[in-house]
């Protein structure tokens, strides 16, 4: 997989490029946001896994291809009610999010429209979003577990403007596939190839964005 | 979306005035005074200044007793003398006026159990702590008359002549001679000090097993209901309607029927006064406690007290406030009185039953209601200090270390303290359940702490720290050998609902100071180190266990659990042990200052001044002048140590 530590990242060729995007995932609670990401970042699984409670920041650096690396801060939000007003910190700066229903429950699919709609209508104007189709696994064996046929799926997220993936963060398939889309669609140009270090002299108080803030030059993924 | 959801807004952060109110409302016994800097404000607990651990300050003035008229109080020398006299099954202790070095006899409340296991009472030493269950709340202000207490006790007499079925089915097997002299268990190089109990030891093994699925391997309900009947402890809470909120063990199927049980029980007692609400049915007991629009019930085969199991219950009540807000709560049933509390407690679950489970593991810091603290010398954790102060972010309310539980160091608001009850939610959420530390990476957690404004929400990040390579990224939780309690976490805590870069940002600061000047490394070496072991404080003590609490400080330290209480059983009977201790010493009309107590297999011994409490088991062959010499050289031993294992004021800004 990428690389895990950015930090190792040395000035390499001149033309190499590093750009950072925030990423935010919503969903129902339960879905499988918290095993997608840590599927993405660390490569494991939990069959059982405790409810996020309010919200965890991790990041992942994967590269592009073998000039470009790009680094994403994620949030990793609880679906719970009761952090919806919290929400919005979360997604109002961040260049991307995936937004997570699980093929096997039909409600999940409503609440991952009525995400998309509220990130449409409150985040970032250039936001990307991905809806992904989690538990893609439970329906390999037993196809009646599928509550939400594909097509479906797939004609809503071409109608409102989404990348759409079906995945399984069980068997991790698709997974890479998704943060890679949604990498390959952000906007690497903005992320010029050369900037200061953003890190250290970050001014702490807000959430602002740090995508389009750059590092070093360019982290390489050996 | 997110604003057209009634039950959505929950978050109202709370303004510093609200909060300045609360804490002065709240300056309760059981702040940590420690983290107090103007400790004479605290009524409540005696004001000794730290330096006078172990010399116990006059003792204020005695309510009417009885039947003692030649109790004195001790001296200043603060030293334990136990008299020579045989252990005697009743629960008075002769009446001399010889005086000792130290305490009048009379305060010494010495009994024998013989034949006992280590739940089993004998009729001498159920007698006492029945004593203590009658009259739990008749502590104070009351003038103790026995009378009085044992006739208004009577609605609950049943558990009172029947303590030994209120300790269930698990401990039929006590006619067997307790003394296991060699235990074959490994790593006891000695006899045990706790009688065989097999059935016990069954039982507990599968107290934190789940339940079977009514519906899976065919297993028919009736299976699952001897299951669900052979925990030994139960956690029930229902709203006022009587729909289920929370069951520790069991799904709704399965409760159902109980449900219907306990709100016929409950309004049975409605009317009654809290500490009567507590009753034995089939060997098992029973208290009911209601806070707001919630009933709690605690199910018991493990011989606490009413007192502590309502303890308990109340801890569970302050995690659902934690997650809710005491005004939002209480508005959802207001609107609509039926109410599926569930729902907004959504993935909290596994807070309450981690808390429930801890409690039913033993937990000596909610016995005591009071922190433990990572020792190290007063200059080094100084040092921590003044880096946290240093780093100090401007929205920061509250900083703090934290190794596996306990406490290396707090920064906090001049006027503002920490209750260890709010604490104690936070460790829970940190170190027992696995939501936070599942997760990865750094977490940004909204929470309530109840004790410091049951109204509105804190902010905390948190991220642990791996001690091998600490300045490193974090992209996941480090796995520590030593596990949770070698886990380093760096807590930051905020009003400011957006303030997790700047608490980031200092996080990442004081980490790196702590690494240029050494501190990392102390605190490594003093989570490595772990707890010493009785024989390291006190070369070739009689102690096999204590805990020491320092009231003025509201913090206790303890040795390991090694080698004598390794295994979660012995552990639980320890702590089962210093329960009852716990309710000798605080729950008879006449407050003992010194209770002791013999069994077949170990003696023990529970001492209270004004300045602490101390709780201590030794083999049961330990002469009294031993045991009494052991304690006091701990008493010696605290008060020479006490800058490193107590936090003494801490970093105020
Ligand atoms: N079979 C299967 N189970 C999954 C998958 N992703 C998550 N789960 C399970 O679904 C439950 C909820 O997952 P979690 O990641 O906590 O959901 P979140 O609340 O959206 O973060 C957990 O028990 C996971 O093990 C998947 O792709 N396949
Ligand atoms: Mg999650």
């Amino acid at each position: 997989m990428a690389a895990r530590n950015p930090q190792g990242g040395r000035p390499g060729a001149s033309n190499s490029r590093f750009a950072q995007f925030k990423l935010v995932l919503l969903g129902e609670s339960a879905v499988g946001k918290s095993s997608l990401v840590l599927r993405f970042v660390k490569d494991q699984f939990d069959d059982y896994r405790e409810s996020t409670i309010g919200a965890a920041f991790l990041t992942q650096t994967i590269a592009l291809d073998e000039s470009t690396t790009v680094k994403f801060e994620i949030w990793d939000t609880a679906g719970q009610e009761r952090y919806k007003s919290l929400a919005p910190m979360y997604y109002r700066n961040a260049n991307c999010a995936v937004v997570v229903y699980d093929i096997t429950q039909a409600s999940s699919l409503d609440k991952a429209k009525a995400w998309v709609k509220e990130l449409q209508r409150q985040a970032n104007e250039n936001i990307i979003i991905a809806l992904a189709g989690n538990k893609l696994d439970l329906v390999t064996d037993s196809p009646d577990k599928r509550a939400i046929p594909t097509a479906d799926a797939e004609q809503y997220a071409k109608d409102s403007g989404l990348l759409f993936f079906e995945t399984s963060a069980k068997t991790s398939e698709n997974v890479k596939e998704l943060f890679t889309a949604i990498a390959k669609k952000l906007p690497l140009d903005q992320a010029g190839p050369r900037s200061m270090r953003a890190s250290a002299t970050r001014p702490g108080v807000d959430l602002r964005p740090e995508a389009h803030s750059t590092q070093g030059a360019g982290g390489c993924n050996c | 979306m997110a604003g057209e959801d009634g039950d959505g807004a929950v978050h109202q952060p709370l303004d510093a005035k609200q909060k300045d109110e609360s804490v002065i409302n709240n300056n309760g016994d059981n702040d940590v005074k420690v983290l107090k800097n103007d400790e004479e404000k605290d009524s409540g607990v005696p004001s000794a200044p730290a330096s006078r651990e172990g010399t116990p300050p006059p003792l204020p003035p005695r309510r009417k007793l009885l039947e003692t008229p030649d109790r004195r109080p001790p001296t200043s020398s603060g030293a334990l003398t136990l008299p020579r006299s045989t252990p005697r099954s009743a629960a008075r202790p002769p009446l001399q006026s010889k005086a000792t070095t130290a305490l009048s006899l009379a305060d010494i409340h010495s009994h024998a159990h013989v034949n006992e296991g280590s739940y089993s009472n004998s009729p001498a030493s159920r007698q006492l702590s029945l004593g203590g269950l009658r009259t739990a709340h008749s502590g104070h202000g009351s003038d103790g008359d026995e009378t009085a207490s044992v006739i208004s006790y009577a609605p609950t007499m049943e558990a009172g002549t029947d303590v030994e079925s209120m300790l269930g089915d698990v401990l039929r097997d006590r006619s067997t001679p307790g003394w296991v002299p060699f235990s074959p268990r490994k790593g006891v190089e000695e006899g045990s000090l706790f009688p065989d109990d097999p059935d016990f030891e069954e039982a507990f093994e599968h107290e934190f097993d789940e339940l079977d699925d009514i519906t899976s391997d065919g297993l028919d309900q009736d299976a699952v209901v001897v299951q669900w009947k052979a925990k030994l402890k139960h956690f029930m809470i229902l709203s006022f309607a009587g729909k289920p909120i929370h069951s520790r063990h069991g799904n709704d199927q399965l409760i159902t029927s109980s449900i219907g049980v306990v709100q016929t029980l409950i309004s049975f007692y409605q009317g009654a006064s809290e500490e009567l609400r507590g009753f034995t049915a089939g060997g098992v007991r029973f208290v009911v406690m209601s806070r707001g629009s919630l009933n709690l019930i605690a199910i018991s085969k493990l011989g606490e007290s009413d007192q502590q199991l309502r303890t308990q219950l109340d801890s569970l009540y302050q995690q659902i406030l934690s997650t809710l807000t005491l005004p939002v709560m209480e508005r959802m049933f207001k609107n609509r009185a039926s109410t599926d509390l569930r729902r907004p407690l959504q993935g909290t679950e596994t807070l309450l039953s981690a808390l429930a489970d801890g409690f039913t593991r033993g937990s000596p810091s909610t016995l005591l209601s009071a922190l433990e603290c990572l020792k190290m010398r007063k200059t080094h954790r100084n040092v921590i200090n003044n880096t946290l102060l240093k780093t100090r972010s401007e929205n920061l309310l509250y900083g703090l270390i934290v190794a596996g539980g306990r406490l290396v160091s707090v920064v906090r608001p001049r006027k503002h303290s920490l209750h260890p009850g709010d604490l104690q939610l936070i460790f829970n959420m940190l170190f027992e359940a696995g939501s936070v530390k599942a997760g990865g990476g750094e977490n940004w957690i909204p929470l309530c702490l109840p004790n410091f404004n049951n109204t509105g929400y804190l902010y905390m990040y948190v991220s642990f720290l791996n001690l091998d390579k600490p300045l490193e990224d974090i992209t996941e939780r480090p796995q520590s050998s030593g596990g949770t309690e070698e886990e380093v976490a760096i807590l930051l805590i905020s009003t400011e609902k957006e303030g997790f870069f700047e608490l980031r940002q200092m996080r990442d600061d004081l980490v790196k100071q702590l690494g240029k000047n050494g501190s990392l490394e102390i605190i490594k070496q003093a989570v490595r180190r772990g707890r010493p072991a009785c024989t390291d404080i006190i070369p070739g003590t009689v102690l096999r266990h204590f805990l020491y609490k320092s009231r003025g400080n509201v913090q206790f330290i303890m040795p390991s659990f090694e080698p004598a209480f390794s295994d979660p059983v012995a552990r639980r009977r320890l702590i089962t042990l210093y329960m009852h201790l716990h309710t000798a010493l605080h729950s008879r009309p006449v407050h003992p200052k010194i209770h002791h107590s013999t069994s077949t297999t170990h003696t023990s011994l529970a001492w209270s001044t004004p300045v602490f409490e101390l709780y201590a088991v030794a083999p049961a062959n330990t002469q009294r002048a031993a045991l009494a010499q052991a304690a006091n050289r701990l008493i010696q031993y605290v008060r020479r140590e006490e800058e490193r294992v107590f936090i003494i004021g801490g970093a105020v800004f």
